[in-house]
């Protein structure tokens, strides 16, 4: 079987959703493929709130702000493909899909990725020790508490800092279990202050900066686990082992977009991102083929990514009904404190504005955000302080970027 | 006397807070944010509370206070609500319950799971 429509979608969470709504305005007949059973993608399980303050004004929770687009999109004209999974997509923008419906192939004339990220797990970080059961993802726990009422843990020690790591730690603790400790490698948190000081100092839960796991111990089942402070190379000092009875460790550290899709397909990929390198459209180096949301860059606010897949699936719409011509185009670098800046690329000439995301390597007080072309600054703002949990946004003058552009701290 | 940290920005200033003769000083903020937010947190703080509920197929729902409640009832907010149950058609929006732990604050169903 072979269908075909202007965009296809991959993905249905909070960028897949934005997309599709914003390729369908421009008049594109639109396909969204998600895999779970129903649309929202992780937002479902974040039960928390915190989210919409930019989007719309108002803080809601994740299923709150996932429900407003689920109902957009459900009563719009946009097809939506669920429990389906995308096997493979081709440089000419097919899409082969495994569906309740079987095997089909839909030929697209342009396609949104929006796959979101996934974990890094305890494999990704060779915790060494025993392998007992109890060692779950934050994420993974999070799903299990909040989408089935199952609750991982009694006694529970937490690795990283992240905000899915300090949302659990309420979590958990709210449900009856007991958070004994939060231990992070980096002598800074990534996550957001009021996580810090909601999540863990509301409830006396400790976290211990500098500091990570040695060795677990447990056979089947996790009894507890050795940590120890850290020197300037981040290696544990074993001298300094100290030892913590638990039944439940839960892994915050860190998440990477899900790009296997792209294993197959020469897209220039950045090595910072783990996502694609894209243009001010979130156009992947494959014309037609975008990116936007978490399988990009991991943000921090889905308001973020609800924006960036609207420019994805407007431009998709864009180039699938004909209507782009391309350009030349101008690099983004980022240096001097800048991890990454996104878009990569962006094209040249143009009239109005064009907004640059970056994040920091570390955390910096008192710096300038510059921005040169051709050795000329065109953009400086003064903070107060950086951090790399926290991404950033500048928005350029079109008519200034005659030439590359380079935005690093002063 | 008591020490928080201040969460309107990344800053994140440590706050020292102090009550003399009815009037309360803030020291460690650099700008008046956080005078505000730790006169607040000294005073009357308030978190809302976003938690489960069983419902009555055996899934479960997401509820949440529709505003802030008192800070030092969060536990047993958390507590109570565990013990409810919500009939199984529930749906975004309901109100479990009025006058949720604090006057005008509402319970009310965030997400079906």
């Amino acid at each position: 079987m072979i269908k075909k429509y202007d965009v296809v979608v991959i993905g249905g969470g909070p960028a897949g959703m934005a997309a599709a709504l914003s390729a369908l305005k421009k008049g594109a007949k639109v396909l969204v493929v998600e895999r779970d059973v129903r649309l929202g993608g992780i937002l479902n399980q974040c039960i928390h709130n915190g989210f919409g303050l930019h989007y719309f004004g108002e803080e809601l929770t994740g299923p709150e702000y996932a429900d407003r687009f689920v109902k957009l999109v459900e009563s719009e004209d946009i097809d939506v493909m669920l429990e389906s999974m995308v096997l493979r997509l081709t440089p000419d923008k097919k899409v082969e899909i495994l569906s309740p419906e079987g095997y089909i192939t839909v030929e697209a004339g342009a396609v949104v990725l929006a796959m979101g990220c996934r974990e890094r797990t305890a494999g990704a970080i060779a915790v060494p020790g025993t392998r007992p059961a109890g060692v779950y993802t934050a994420g993974m726990a999070q799903k299990l508490c909040n989408m089935k009422g199952y609750l991982v843990g009694k006694k529970v020690v937490i690795l990283g800092s992240g905000d899915i790591g300090l949302i659990m730690a309420r979590r958990m603790t709210l449900e009856g279990a007991k958070v004994e400790l939060v231990l992070e490698l980096m002598p800074y948190s990534s996550g957001l202050k009021r996580n810090i000081v909601q999540c863990l100092n509301d409830f006396d839960i400790p976290i211990k900066y500098a500091h990570t796991i040695t060795r677990l111990e447990g056979s089947p089942r996790l009894t507890g686990l050795y940590y120890a402070p850290v020197d300037e190379n981040r290696n544990p000092i074993l001298e300094k082992e100290e030892y913590v009875s638990c039944d439940t460790l839960l892994l915050s550290v860190g998440l990477i977009p899900e790009n296997d899709l792209l294993s197959g397909m020469d897209v220039e990929m950045s090595p910072i991102t783990s996502g694609a390198v894209v243009d001010e459209n979130r156009m992947t180096s494959i014309p037609g083929v975008f990116s936007c949301g978490n399988v990009l860059h991991v943000h921090d606010l889905v308001d973020n990514v609800s924006r960036e897949a609207e420019i994805a699936g407007g431009a998709a719409a864009d180039y699938a009904l004909g209507n782009v011509t391309a350009g030349d185009t101008v690099s983004v670098r980022a240096t001097d404190g800048v991890r990454y800046a996104l878009p990569q690329r962006i094209t040249k000439g143009g009239e109005g504005k064009v907004d640059v995301f970056f994040r920091t390597v570390d955390v910096y007080t008192k710096k300038r955000i510059v921005v040169e072309v051709d050795g000329n600054e065109i953009y400086s703002r003064k903070t107060m302080i950086l951090a790399p949990g926290e991404m950033e946004k500048i928005t350029l003058a079109r008519q200034d970027l005659v030439g590359d552009v380079i935005v690093r701290l002063k | 006397m008591m020490n928080t940290i201040c969460i309107m920005c990344p800053m994140g200033c440590p706050l020292t807070i102090e009550e003399k003769d009815g009037v309360i000083t803030v020291q460690g903020q650099t700008c008046p944010r956080g005078k505000k937010y730790g006169e607040q947190e000294y005073s009357a703080p308030v978190r809302t509370l976003t938690t489960l509920i069983r419902r009555a197929d055996g899934g479960m729902a997401s509820a949440k206070t529709s505003a802030p409640i008192p800070k030092d009832k969060i536990r047993e907010a958390a507590e109570y609500v565990g013990k409810l149950t919500v009939s199984a058609d529930s749906k975004i929006g309901d109100v479990v319950e009025e006058n949720f732990f604090a006057d005008g604050v509402n319970l009310v169903i965030t997400g079906i799971a």
